[in-house]
């Protein structure tokens, strides 16, 4: 038993180290379209490996323990629910990724022929995911169910950035058709990011409850 | 999974056994407390729990295996097809007849593999050779044995490996057309794949057969029953779908039980 539960102490740590570490990359990505920070996005860009690693061996150990274990009940929610968890953080770091891209793309143009502030939408989203690695650290239910209802404020800011960017486009702001788009696209990979937030909240309401949430169908 | 009071409410034919409140005592050694649960037909229950939590007790009350301990004493009620086992006037012989039993450390009698089976046959009075020998052969092959014996019948039983010797043994208990089939730790004693075997059949027979299993594996209840029971001093702590048991169970103890957390 003592073995046992060494080894889903170790998941534990490692999902969590993981999510840390997704964590910051957002907050830094964030950073980088602020300031149209191009050397912050390349370097965001090469360090996804690490990411992707983890992701790997976190899986690797998941199932090596229900290879050898035979885990029941909780035990088994657990190690279930950071299975998906463990893919939901490796898919937020490749959306970082594709902002990393796009600013790069719209950082060539040294003076911008148009903004959107994406602050508020890139801190809700940021918020949103240390929220629900939160509601994993603590196994705070309460937590969790917040962060469902936080989806529908990042969708709202999504609808904004297609208005205005489209408006923008219409009247003519620039030619650099390329530059609007991958402005646009940020709002894009920004929404997706937020909703695998909100899938780790899922995941981690049906760890704690043992019932399925999934796709709204939390009251 | 209805609780017993919305069971109570339902048809007594629904199901095939049920014990109500059961005490029970080895002199004044309180074995079982207040135990209701019930079983439908055609459905395997498993029976789990740490060593000395009263399963095994609780599966003997069942055929009344235990009135052969003199000290033993019954309260409460247990009924099969809604009449109470523990009545006055029950013929305890024909009671176990219907409620048949199978014990961990196979023990076939020391005859033929033939007369193994047909000696239940013959006790109770049938002697048409014809028929005793369809009726052997039928309970070798709902055994799922018939194939390894069928040209050796006349060959001591116990020349046969533990596994093929359970399995007499189980031949043995339907030969006599029970109605529900009790297994005490039934594979315990048998390697892997004599185990797997057990539990095919286990899978097999419940198509016919209501059946009670005692088992010390947490993984064999998990995966021949459709309901479990967990048993803990004496007491029954759960009871519900096998699945629900061990996805998420509803008591903390039955989750520090088969998470391995004591026990």
């Amino acid at each position: 038993m003592k073995h046992f539960q060494r080894e889903l102490d170790k998941i534990k740590k490692m999902i969590l180290s993981l999510g840390a570490l997704v964590e910051q990359r957002v907050n830094r990505i964030n950073q980088a379209i602020e300031d149209r920070d191009v050397a912050l996005a390349k370097e965001i860009m090469h360090l996804d490996h690490e990411i992707d690693d983890m992701e790997v061996e976190i899986e690797e150990e998941c199932l090596k323990i229900i290879a050898l274990h035979q885990p029941v009940a909780a035990d088994l929610r657990f190690l279930v629910a950071v299975i998906k968890i463990n893919n939901d953080l490796e898919r937020i770091g490749d959306q970082v990724v594709n902002i990393a891209q796009r600013v790069v793309r719209i950082a060539k143009r040294p003076v911008a022929p148009f903004n959107f502030d994406y602050s508020e939408m890139a801190a809700k989203a940021e918020s949103m995911l240390r929220m629900s690695l939160d509601s994993l650290v603590n196994q705070d239910l309460d937590a969790a169910i917040k962060v469902l209802h936080l989806d529908d404020e990042v969708d709202k800011f999504k609808d904004e950035a297609y208005d205005r960017i489209k408006q923008a486009m219409a009247d003519g702001v620039t030619e650099d058709v390329g530059y609007m788009i991958n402005l646009l696209l940020i709002s894009r990979h920004i929404e997706r990011l937020a909703d695998h937030a909100t899938n780790i909240a899922e995941e981690v309401a049906y760890m704690i409850e043992g019932e399925i949430v999934r796709h709204g169908r939390l009251e | 999974m209805n609780t017993p009071a919305q069971q109570e409410s339902q048809t007594q034919s629904e199901y095939k056994m049920s014990s109500k409140n059961l005490d029970f005592y080895y002199g004044d050694f309180k074995a079982l407390q207040d135990v209701t649960m019930y079983f439908k037909s055609q459905e395997v229950t498993a029976l789990i729990g740490p060593s000395g939590c009263g399963k095994s007790t609780f599966l003997r009350c069942l055929n009344r295996m235990n009135d052969l301990i003199p000290i033993s004493r019954v309260d409460g009620e247990i009924t099969l097809d809604g009449d109470d086992i523990y009545a006055p006037d029950v013929d305890v012989v024909m009671l176990r007849r219907k409620v048949g039993m199978v014990f961990q450390k196979p023990n076939p009698f020391p005859k033929s593999i033939f007369d193994n089976v047909a000696y239940g046959l013959w006790v109770n009075g049938i002697k048409d050779k014809t028929f005793v020998q369809e009726r052997v052969e039928e309970s070798l092959k709902q055994a799922a044995i018939w194939d390894e014996v069928k040209d050796r019948l006349p060959d001591t039983a116990l020349g046969l490996s533990g596994g093929q010797q359970q399995r007499l043994c189980i031949a043995r208990a339907l030969a006599v057309k029970p109605e529900v089939v009790l297994m005490d730790e039934p594979a315990s004693a048998l390697d892997p794949i004599a185990t797997q075997k057990i539990e095919e059949l286990i899978h097999q027979l419940k198509e016919t057969y209501t059946i009670i299993i005692v088992t010390h594996n947490m993984q064999q209840a998990a995966r021949v029953s459709d309901v479990t029971a967990f048993f803990y001093i004496g007491k029954l702590i759960e009871v519900g779908d096998t699945d629900t048991i061990f996805t998420r169970p509803k008591k903390k103890q039955t989750e520090d039980y088969i998470t391995g957390r004591f026990g």
